[in-house]
């Protein structure tokens, strides 16, 4: 961002020349009119700088290096309590073990039964680890984004759900049992289908994928705006508005703080979400008549 | 409401890339991280916690079983034991109740010997004393025989020296006091 120049400039000033510092701001606020002023948080948050390979398809940037710090320590993490997994478990292993008895029980065996709950843990679990990782991000110290608020792996997350549940319903019921099951649904008059099946189809094959990319994405998203907003709200305030204004540095700080730990909320509530619905299409795809 | 705004932030930023539209390096990155994490899950880490807690059910619930079936022997055991009291009870009931029979039957027995010996034991006194009342009788027959016949012979003069004699005198003496005895029993 453009003010970023100012504000790197006047960053090293001690806060004991605060009030020096704040008649500069004031100065160049007068001066500068809209230069030295309050950019709102915007799209390109999400597109920063290309760091390597700049101009091919491995580009790497920000959200993409805070994709790979955050799959290592997952991966890090589950290999080591994996490797020194006993009977009796110890804390990490504790907490581990924790969350996946909560896919477990609370979403598989919830939604589809206990029978079926066991095809489908294991991918569900992956699922909710991932998105969770990828979630924490944005409130994580010196990551600060999601790395699922690009929709790239959002997207990737739905395909592999939208390939579950339409594998899951063949399986269950071969190709023409499916279909039929997902578009005409049973029990109502036939002259019904010639508005319900375009809908069925749309749902299911299209809507399906995409809410759940786009919601998980857009959480994301708006989260880290909201964070980005009260904490450059709380720099300008503090440091480039006038004195009058610097009070309301302690409302936008609070208001950030409170929305961090929402968004620690919204990363385990997404990550939930995404999940659950995952289990219910399976549940929907694979069920006899509902 | 999300998708109005989105909408907008996509209208507002014609020049960056669409946020709803994926990118390759976003798709690649994306890919490589998913893949990795799902085939070290997949392959790696949830089988090898699924087999720990499947091992901890299976050792809960082998603990269960082994402390049911535990529990079950103790239960036999103690029925076993209460019926081995049962029995000995009853046994020992059974030994007192001959222990008491046995005991009132010698009671009774010495009862009858000791009747016995006392009854002998009196009979015996009793013929002793007889024979020395007779005895008794005897020699105080012939004392008062000869006291008699001298005191008689004193007083008469007459000498009864002679056997024949006095015995005659004393046998008349005595039949006169036996005769006299009832009378001076119940009269004088």
């Amino acid at each position: 961002m453009r003010e970023d120049a100012t504000w790197a400039a006047v960053w090293p000033h001690d806060f004991k020349e605060l009030a020096l510092f704040s008649l500069a701001s004031a100065l160049l606020v007068a001066d500068g009119g809209e230069s030295g002023g309050f950019h709102a948080p915007s799209i390109a948050e999400f597109f920063p700088q290309v760091i390597l390979f700049e101009g091919t398809p491995f580009a790497l940037d920000r959200v993409m290096l805070v994709r790979i710090v955050a799959a290592t320590a997952l991966v890090l993490i589950m290999v080591v309590v994996a490797r020194r997994a006993t009977l009796v478990p110890g804390r990490a292993q504790a907490a581990v073990e924790w969350l996946m008895d909560f896919v477990r029980k609370n979403v598989a065996e919830e939604v589809l039964g206990k029978d079926r709950a066991r095809q489908f843990t294991p991918l569900l679990t992956t699922l909710f680890f991932a998105i969770l990782a990828f979630n924490i991000t944005g409130v994580f110290i010196f990551l600060n984004i999601a790395g699922t608020s690009r929709i790239g792996l959002p997207l990737l997350f739905a395909v592999v759900a939208y390939v579950t549940y339409i594998a899951a319903g063949i399986q269950a019921k071969g190709v023409g049992g499916f279909l039929k099951s997902s578009l005409f649904p049973p029990g109502v008059p036939w002259f019904m289908y010639v508005l319900l099946t375009p809908i069925e189809l749309l749902q299911v094959f299209i809507l399906r994928p995409a809410t759940l990319a786009i919601r998980l994405m857009a959480n994301m998203v708006a989260g880290h705006l909201m964070l980005v907003l009260c904490f450059s709200a709380t720099q300008f305030f503090l440091l480039s508005a006038g004195p009058a204004l610097k009070a309301f540095s302690v409302i936008t700080l609070g208001a950030g703080f409170a929305l961090t730990l929402f968004e620690i909320f919204v990363a385990a509530l997404q990550a939930y979400i995404f999940v659950i619905l995952t289990a219910v299409y399976i549940d929907l795809s694979v069920s006899e008549e509902h | 409401m999300t998708g109005a705004a989105l909408a907008a932030l996509v209208a507002a930023e014609e020049s960056q890339p669409s946020i709803l539209l994926p990118n390759w390096p976003d798709l690649i990155w994306g890919g490589v991280v998913f893949l990795v994490i799902a085939w070290v899950f997949g392959k790696y880490a949830l089988p090898r916690l699924q087999k720990v807690l499947d091992e901890r059910a299976e050792l809960i619930e082998g603990g269960l079983a082994k402390a049911e079936s535990a529990q079950a022997e103790a239960d036999a055991r103690l029925a076993h034991y209460e019926e081995q009291l049962a029995e000995a009870r009853v046994e020992a009931a059974h030994i007192r109740e001959e222990a008491r029979g046995e005991a009132s039957q010698i009671l009774a027995e010495s009862r009858v010997r000791a009747a016995d010996d006392a009854a002998r034991i009196t009979a015996a006194a009793q013929r002793q004393i007889e024979a020395e009342r007779q005895q008794a009788a005897i020699s105080l027959r012939s004392d008062v025989g000869s006291l008699a016949t001298d005191l008689a012979s004193k007083i008469v003069g007459e000498s009864l020296e002679d056997e024949a004699r006095r015995s005659r005198v004393v046998d008349r003496f005595l039949d006169e006091l036996s005769a006299s005895a009832p009378t001076s029993g119940t009269g004088h």
